[in-house]
């Protein structure tokens, strides 16, 4: 099957997004993956369900995206040893996906070397597979010893540092295993899943409007991004359509979350080169940021306000005047500040050239979101497919093509200003309109997908209906899954002193990918 | 340099006054209460343990480093290693990943200790409860002086409670 025929073969799925769903055998599969990837495409998401009870074996599903928008492909497995083709040779960041895929259902790629486990650490053993259906989700296993096999670096002199999962700072665990000679980093591993708490099979025992707390906790920096993600899925299944005014509202809340996070950023990074002053000032912001949030939205981090059918908060008049008010204080500030981080020669010294990942590379690994943006990956949801109220404001994308820590700082920079410019223009032309629908009853066996451009990247929600509203499979999809292994590559040749600091520009989470 | 000094007299001091101690958020008695305030002294070494959090609970745990609350200001700092720390500060639901690295980190931390759980997950496992996959609650795998519930708990509650666990219960001292 040729990929520009995909769209007019498959159906598009209800809502905003222009996001196509077909079933194909392994051959259609694996010629689709190669020519999105021969395209310069890339793979968002990769994910399996049990069909079992549907007498249909299993399905390992896979989003991708071209410049027409999102192919959603869903290959049926046997019942009797389940595997599909890799797709970890065309996307190198399906590589853990799979690995994930397989010891979560028990669904292999075959053709793949790596048969590492990746979530599984000895919390259930290596036979049974929590996101099968006849898995007990309370059911508690012996601990088992966890061997895991890093790979070793040999020479004169090469000694490794493992780090974690309990890290020095006040950050998420995982491990990281350098290999290094002198002080210069010849290779890192990075072994995650130290947070893998059960949320994908917590999903399953519940129904489509409980599920919209949960999606907030995925990854609680993200909350917002993560609660649209899945109001979007919700509302593609049940074919609900927000106001205006809802949607209006829930892009300042994704933009108030992209500000108050990519300030608390930008304080860690000036911390991290010792520029303490950077985090005193930038943290301040931050807080009065966070502090509106709970005063106009009820929460500092705006968490349960994005639901499924509208929001569920308001703006009046005085609230917005507020907005704008902080709005006009932060843009003085950051201008300051800007300028003082730009003239630092400690700071700078420490942030040009410092954990560079090549627009070359960062295309090769499919590197994506906030650091793809910075080594010039110009993807942004909110430019290339812009839903409502996106698509009337002309969003500017903001690349750089330096890929360093610098180019992490400046793209967050002019990220904020442009949330800034956005939050302005909706506060602006706020239409009336309901705060919530009413979301309708979603059919059996649909699926919705969500996906909406957070602070990190891009957040995909895929969301396999079940009976009377049930959930029958969710998969939440952070961009971490893809950035991860594009860390291993930006810290080669560092020196270990600025792994924290590569690490913060980076700052990817542990919870969104471990669930 | 210049305008870094400006800037920072141009802000001035955003510090504000810190909440009292609340009998309420202690878990059990601590007997080990006055032995702590004579070897913290007024300054407090904690360790933040993420022992399986979605990372909201982090973010509160950072503002308390923020101008407005200034917990450095108050002798309290966090530190890198659990053999320097009086306190650990653990974010659940524990994971049952984390569960030998939590209790590994409880015990290199050196008596006299003291525990403060956050968050609504660390207090009662939250919305994640106990599955294959969660211990649910810190105190299911190590013990707990003081829980903090919220989702995530604001500064303010985390400092309070921080507060409560380093000073004595003030129904002892009335009797």
């Amino acid at each position: 099957m040729k990929l520009d025929e995909f769209p007019t073969k498959f159906p598009k799925l209800p809502g905003p997004m222009p996001i196509w769903h077909g079933t194909v055998d392994a051959v259609q599969f694996r010629s689709l993956c190669e020519q999105v990837a021969r395209g310069g495409g890339k793979l968002v998401a990769l994910w399996g369900s049990d069909e079992l009870a549907r007498d249909a074996g299993y399905a390992l599903h896979v989003s991708l995206v071209t410049a027409l928008g999102m192919l959603c492909l869903t290959l049926p497995l046997p019942a009797e040893r389940p595997s599909y083709p890799k797709i970890s040779d065309l996307f190198p960041c399906a590589n853990r996906m799979q690995r994930a895929t397989a010891d979560m259902l028990g669904l292999y790629a075959s053709g793949s070397n790596d048969r590492r486990k990746w979530v599984r650490h000895r919390a259930w053993p290596n036979n049974v597979h929590p996101l099968r259906k006849n898995f007990d989700g309370n059911a508690v296993f012996p601990t088992e010893t966890d061997a895991y096999q890093f790979v070793k670096v040999t020479g004169d002199g090469v000694h490794e540092i493992p780090v974690g999962p309990v890290h020095a700072g006040t950050i998420e665990p995982g491990h990281f295993r350098f290999s290094i000679i002198g002080e210069r980093v010849l290779r890192l591993e990075e072994r995650l899943g130290y947070t893998h708490k059960g949320t994908e099979k917590l999903f399953e025992r519940m129904n489509l409007e409980q599920g919209a707390k949960l999606a907030g906790r995925v990854s609680g920096d993200s909350t917002v991004a993560y609660a649209w993600a899945y109001a979007q899925a919700v509302e593609s299944v049940t074919g609900t359509t927000p106001s205006p005014r809802a949607m209006a509202l829930r892009a300042v809340l994704l933009e108030l979350e992209r500000i108050h996070n990519h300030l608390g950023d930008l304080g860690y990074l000036g911390n991290d080169v010792a520029l303490a002053f950077g985090f005193a000032q930038f943290w301040i912001l931050k807080e009065n940021a966070l502090r509106l949030n709970n005063e106009l939205f009820g929460h500092r981090y705006l968490m349960d306000k994005v639901v499924p059918g509208g929001v569920a908060c308001d703006l009046d008049a005085q609230g917005s005047e507020r907005i704008l008010q902080m709005l006009k204080h932060l843009e003085h500030e950051i201008g300051i500040l800007k300028d003082i981080y730009d003239e630092h020669a400690g700071a700078q010294d420490r942030f040009l050239t410092t954990g560079r990942v090549s627009p070359d590379l960062a295309a090769e690994l499919g590197l994506t979101g906030l650091p793809g943006r910075a080594s010039g990956q110009a993807w942004d949801l909110r430019a290339q497919f812009p839903c409502a109220p996106y698509d009337k404001l002309d969003v500017r994308m903001t690349t750089h093509i330096n890929g360093d820590v610098a180019a992490r700082v400046t793209v967050r920079f002019e990220e904020v200003l442009e949330s800034m410019r956005l939050i302005r223009l909706i506060l602006d032309q706020l239409p009336a309109g309901e705060l919530r629908v009413t979301v309708g009853d979603a059919p059996e066996n649909a699926l919705g997908l969500g996906w909406v451009e957070g602070w990190r990247g891009e957040i995909l929600i895929a969301l396999h209906t079940g009976k009377d509203n049930a959930i029958h499979r969710l998969h939440p999809h952070d961009p971490s899954w893809q950035n991860w292994p594009v860390l291993e590559h930006a810290i080669i040749g560092n020196i270990v002193p600025d792994f924290p600091l590569i690490n913060k520009s980076f700052n990817l989470s542990y919870t969104g990918q471990d669930l | 340099m210049y305008q870094i000094i400006k800037q920072i007299l141009r802000t001035g001091i955003k510090t504000e006054t810190p909440p009292q101690p609340d009998d309420a958020l202690r878990v059990e008695i601590q007997n080990l209460q006055e032995q702590i305030l004579r070897h913290v002294g007024g300054a407090l070494a904690i360790r933040c343990v993420d022992a399986g959090s979605c990372n909201g609970c982090e973010l509160e745990i950072h503002a308390l480093n923020n101008a407005y609350y200034n917990i450095e200001g108050l002798g309290i700092h966090f530190v890198a290693s659990p053999r320097h720390a009086d306190m650990l500060l653990v974010t659940g639901p524990v994971s049952r990943h984390m569960q030998v690295a939590l209790k590994r980190t409880y015990d290199a931390t050196p008596e006299p200790k003291l525990v403060v759980a956050i968050g609504d997950c660390g207090c009662d496992g939250g919305i994640f409860g106990e599955s294959y996959a969660s211990c649910g609650k810190v105190s299911n795998v190590i013990p707990v002086d003081v829980a903090i519930p919220g989702c995530p708990p604001t500064p303010t509650a985390l400092l309070q409670g921080i507060l409560t666990a380093i000073t004595g219960s003030t129904k002892a001292e009335n009797t």
